[in-house]
């Protein structure tokens, strides 16, 4: 199949790629870029573990066409600290215990960014909105709702 | 339409690993010439907290500190053998087999400070942050990471240890059936409180209020964290999971998440937790395990709700809309039971 030359952000950094036309942004993150921080879940758009935000809305990469990022800010997990400096949801998830397999984990921090970035002080209602297309096997989903909404208090600062 | 409030009860004992083949798990420690300790399992870390529960057990019985211990799980083909992180088994199985390690570990580095201090090992106490001293004599000292390095590069010994950990199986008396297959029962208790909807049948949870006894929290947040998320399993097992078709024809059975149904975040209750700790004397620090206990007070509980609210009987997992409102249609209608 033929390639096609994409270019656009991700994580504020240029990125100029071949990737062949119909493929999914999922696959030319991890397989093009080497961003292997998105998940690959279920493939069909079901699960939000492959979360992205793409220019600040999420989206699921596995069903979005790569070609249509052209010119395009993508953010993922990867891009959430700064070196040592983590992000307020990062740290959040950490105090919270908001993880157990870290599965569906990137997906969830990107959906909440996506909430916070817009929204700073949310209601609960409002996280549980948010996160409620990501699935989480294993946390009861209690925790990261906490957490989202602790990072909010934090004021969303960075804090290393 | 009426919303029916039930209220449902279920108390549970809950078995600590299993009785095949003696359930064994084994652990190997040994030191790293910059005196950090490896502790190798094939007990794999899937979230539950394998890797933290064992690290701070090994710390804990080596004396010395969390930080200089690393725990390593990354291939059941190379490390030590066990039996595998199910059953709730991880923490008191692996765990004991982690101390017994640790142990042997511990007394080769104590035997190796002691020729370094020109000193009796008996008369050697480790201080937990890093350093082993002469008991009452804190001055006359040598670092764990000193004692490891005169072993492995003058004295020629392996700062290690082995552990397994088996309780003897249990075999069946041919004439009685009587056998003692569990030495260690974690057990439960779960109030639940649910509406039961009687027009569209759906059973909403409202309240969960549980007392779990897990021996001694090992880790209390690590606990929690599973307990939680272990009583979302059990609701969702009890109201929406199943591999089985709704339906008689196997077509109809769940094949993606579109169709293999789970509460979300927008359907979970709040659940009020309390951990009793009675430490068990064959766990390690007094340790059982949380694990699938979790869920299992969740699933009667919702049943024994459902009575309670509409006076239906269910018991086929799971609850769905269509056999409560089958049970309600047979009973000539909601027969709501004496509230508590
Ligand atoms: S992998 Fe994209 S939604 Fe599951
Ligand atoms: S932490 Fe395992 S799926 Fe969410």
């Amino acid at each position: 199949m033929a390639k096609k030359p994409i270019q656009f952000q991700l994580n504020g950094s240029g990125q100029a790629i071949f990737a062949e036309e119909g493929s999914n942004l999922l696959d030319v993150l991890r397989r093009g870029v080497g961003d292997l921080s998105p998940k690959y879940g279920c493939g069909q758009g079901t699960c939000g573990t492959c979360t992205v935000l793409v220019n600040g809305e999420p989206r699921l990469s596995c069903l979005t066409l790569a070609e249509t990022v052209e010119g395009q800010s993508v953010e993922t997990t990867a891009g959430l600290a700064h070196g040592p400096q983590l992000h307020a949801l990062q740290h959040a998830f950490m105090d919270n215990f908001a993880a157990q397999c870290g599965y569906c984990t990137p997906g969830m921090l990107m959906a909440a960014k996506a909430l916070l970035d817009r929204n700073p002080s949310p209601s609960r209602e409002e996280v549980v909105e948010a996160i409620s297309g990501n699935i989480c096997r294993c946390t009861g989903y209690e925790p990261i709702i906490n957490a989202v909404l602790a990072a909010a208090q934090s004021g969303g600062r960075r804090y290393g | 339409m009426t919303l029916h409030r039930g209220r449902g009860f279920a108390s549970i004992n809950y078995p600590i690993g299993m009785n095949l083949g003696g359930d064994p798990s084994q652990a190997l420690v040994h030191s790293n010439p910059d005196g950090k300790f490896m502790v190798a399992l094939s007990s794999i870390d899937l979230g539950q907290g394998m890797k933290s529960v064992t690290r701070q057990i090994a710390a804990e019985t080596l004396g010395i500190p969390v930080e200089d211990v690393y725990v390593d799980t990354a291939d059941s083909d190379t490390g030590p053998h066990c039996m595998g992180s199910f059953a709730s088994r991880g923490t008191h199985r692996v765990g004991n087999a982690v101390i017994a390690a640790a142990r042997e570990a511990r007394s080769v580095m104590m035997e190796a400070a002691a020729q370094e201090l020109e000193v009796n090992p008996d008369d050697l106490v480790t201080d937990g942050k890093g350093n082993i001293h002469v008991k009452g004599a804190p001055s006359k000292s040598i670092t764990t990471a000193a004692a490891c390095g005169a072993a492995q590069f003058k004295q020629g010994r392996t700062v290690s240890g082995r552990g397994i950990f088996l309780v003897p199986l249990s075999d069946v008396d041919p004439d009685t059936g009587e056998m003692t297959p569990v030495t260690c029962f974690a057990h439960a208790a779960m109030v639940v409180d649910i509406d039961v909807d009687d027009e569209t049948g759906e059973v909403t949870v409202i309240e969960m209020n549980s007392a779990y006894e897990v021996g001694r929290a090992l880790n209390p947040r690590l606990v929690e964290q599973q307990l939680i998320g272990g009583a979302w399993m059990g609701m969702s097992h009890a109201l929406w999971e199943t591999t089985e078709p709704y339906y008689p024809d196997r077509i109809h059975g769940p094949v993606d998440f579109n169709e293999y149904l789970m509460p979300g975040p927008g359907d979970i209750a709040p659940h009020h937790i309390s951990v009793l700790e009675r430490p068990a004397p064959d766990g390690p620090f007094g340790g059982k395990g949380p694990g699938e206990m979790c869920a299992n007070p969740v699933l009667p509980a919702v049943a024994n709700a459902v009575f309670n609210a509409v006076g239906v009987r269910i018991d086929e997992l799971p609850i769905t809309p269509e056999k409560v409102l089958r049970g309600i249609a047979a009973i000539g209608g909601p027969q709501p039971q004496p509230k508590w």
